[in-house]
């Protein structure tokens, strides 16, 4: 199975509200909150890290949910975004200038 | 409910400043006759200050960002801070005559991802919008400044303030934001100056004119809907905040001082004093403003239009009594709907400094 990378955009806005995160789109100003789960995928979405590992050191160790099940929730979930522009995805590491870097979070 | 919505309940619920407009400078190329501001440069901000401030928001929870003068872009520095906000997240929007946005300017805006700049347009007439801004050639240079931030892919918004020099030009001004790709927001708020002077509310948009405002569909949607008579008034409405200044709301001068709106002049403190979280948590001022519920209003309670008036708590303390009505809000009510307010009735809410003029809207299109 190919790995996938998953880096945050520079181009949208984002703030910790809460246990949630709101991101907004400056591309065409769609508006997202991510409930907790989503919020901690965001958090760790630095281009270095491959979201299977993100899943497995992130998510299930704090979530009561299966990995394999929690794997493709992420999978799904990372697709959305980036289909919006908000995250970025590759099959190999990210470091293009659009990605976020990871001290100005 | 929409996601905005939801945000902004969760936000109160946290007590999170959601939105902050921050005034960079009061300097300006233009003097527009209508304008609340003296443009005095002295003491401003500086870069090191905004800086501190950025980070004090961010920390806080704020997430909308708008940054404002004056003209912003008379500061060297401008470029540098709304970069510096973009990378700490915030959603920029950028208020400017765009006198000073030339294609680099414009490329550089996009390039740091301001989400959306607001330009202050007043007539498709050169005639007439130069008279305004007191800046011969000013409307040619605004456009052309829209242009190229429309060219360069930024969302720009025209914003016309309406009032009695320039009431038959707004059709002309929706044109040249349908022309350029614009969005298009009409305002016929005209407040008195910060310094208490309220001679420039003569200027406001007559009655006649506002009335034409709200029955015009190409402006308010559904005319019917829009000046329907209010619905009666239930718990929520009565429990719920008069307004969102104080609370999801905030506003800091380009003198450290913050308030609890752009309109709303009470000082609650400032912010080379005090950190942005020290304010909002200790301010006297502040704590006052948030304890009020529309069912404390001692007027507007008992008003039929308490659901759907855009009753201005900065405006009512202008008029003396934060609490009170704003004579201008309780007009343009009764101009919407034809039912007198209880601002009205009680005789509290004509008397000067706001006499038979219009009022407070913004109407988003």
């Amino acid at each position: 199975m190919k790995e996938c990378y998953v880096a945050r955009s520079r181009t949208v806005a984002a703030r910790q509200l809460g246990e949630e995160m709101v991101i907004m789109s400056a591309v065409d100003s769609t508006l997202f909150n991510l409930n907790p789960v989503a919020a901690l995928i965001w958090q760790a979405a630095d281009g270095q890290t491959p979201l299977a590992k993100i899943v497995e050191e992130r998510i299930c160790p704090v979530f009561d949910v299966e990995p394999g099940e929690a794997l493709r929730d992420a999978e799904q979930f990372v697709s959305d975004l980036a289909a919006h522009g908000i995250l970025l995805l590759a099959e190999s590491p990210i470091v293009e200038s659009s990605a976020v870097a990871d001290k100005k979070s | 409910m929409s996601l905005m919505e939801q945000l902004n309940r969760k936000a109160l619920g946290l007590g999170v400043p959601l939105s902050v407009h921050l005034d960079v400078t009061y300097r300006c190329n233009e003097r527009c006759e209508h304008c609340y501001l003296e443009h005095d440069g002295k003491n401003e901000l500086t870069t090191a200050e905004i800086r501190s401030f950025l980070l004090q928001f961010a920390g806080a929870g704020v997430f909308f960002l708008t940054i404002s003068g004056g003209e912003p872009l008379l500061r060297r520095d401008c470029f540098a801070i709304i970069e510096l906000a973009r990378e700490l997240k915030f959603n920029v929007k950028l208020k400017t005559n765009a006198v000073l946005v030339g294609e680099k300017e414009a490329r550089r805006l996009r390039e740091a991802g301001v989400e959306q700049v607001q330009v202050s347009v007043y007539s498709h007439k050169p005639e007439i919008h130069d008279a305004i801004t007191k800046l011969p050639g000013s409307l040619s240079l605004t456009m052309e400044g829209i242009r190229l931030m429309r060219a360069a892919g930024l969302k720009v918004t025209l914003a016309n303030v309406l009032m009695r020099s320039n009431a038959a030009d707004y059709a002309g001004v929706q044109a040249l934001a349908a022309e350029t790709g614009a969005h298009y927001t009409l305002d016929p708020t005209i407040t008195p100056m910060l310094n208490g002077d309220s001679s420039i509310l003569g200027m406001r948009l007559p009655a006649q004119g506002l009335r034409t405002v709200f029955r015009d569909d190409r402006l308010v949607g559904n005319v019917d809907d829009f000046c329907a008579p209010p619905a009666p008034i239930d718990d929520e409405i009565r429990e719920g905040i008069p307004c969102s200044a104080g609370h999801t709301s905030c506003y800091v001068s380009p003198w450290a001082d913050v308030y609890p709106c752009v309109q709303f002049p009470l000082p609650c403190g400032n912010l080379r004093q005090q950190f942005f979280s020290e304010i909002r948590a200790g301010s006297a001022q502040l704590r006052e403003v948030r304890a009020i519920r529309a069912k404390h209003l001692p007027t507007c309670s008992s008003c039929s239009h308490l659901g759907t008036c855009t009753r201005c708590p900065g405006l009512a303390l202008m008029e003396g009594k934060m609490r009170g009505p704003s004579s201008a809000d309780c007009e343009k009510s009764f101009l919407r709907t034809g039912v007198a307010t209880a601002g009205m009735l009680a005789g509290r809410a004509v008397s000067p400094p706001v006499p038979s003029h219009s009022a407070l809207v913004q109407i988003q299109l």
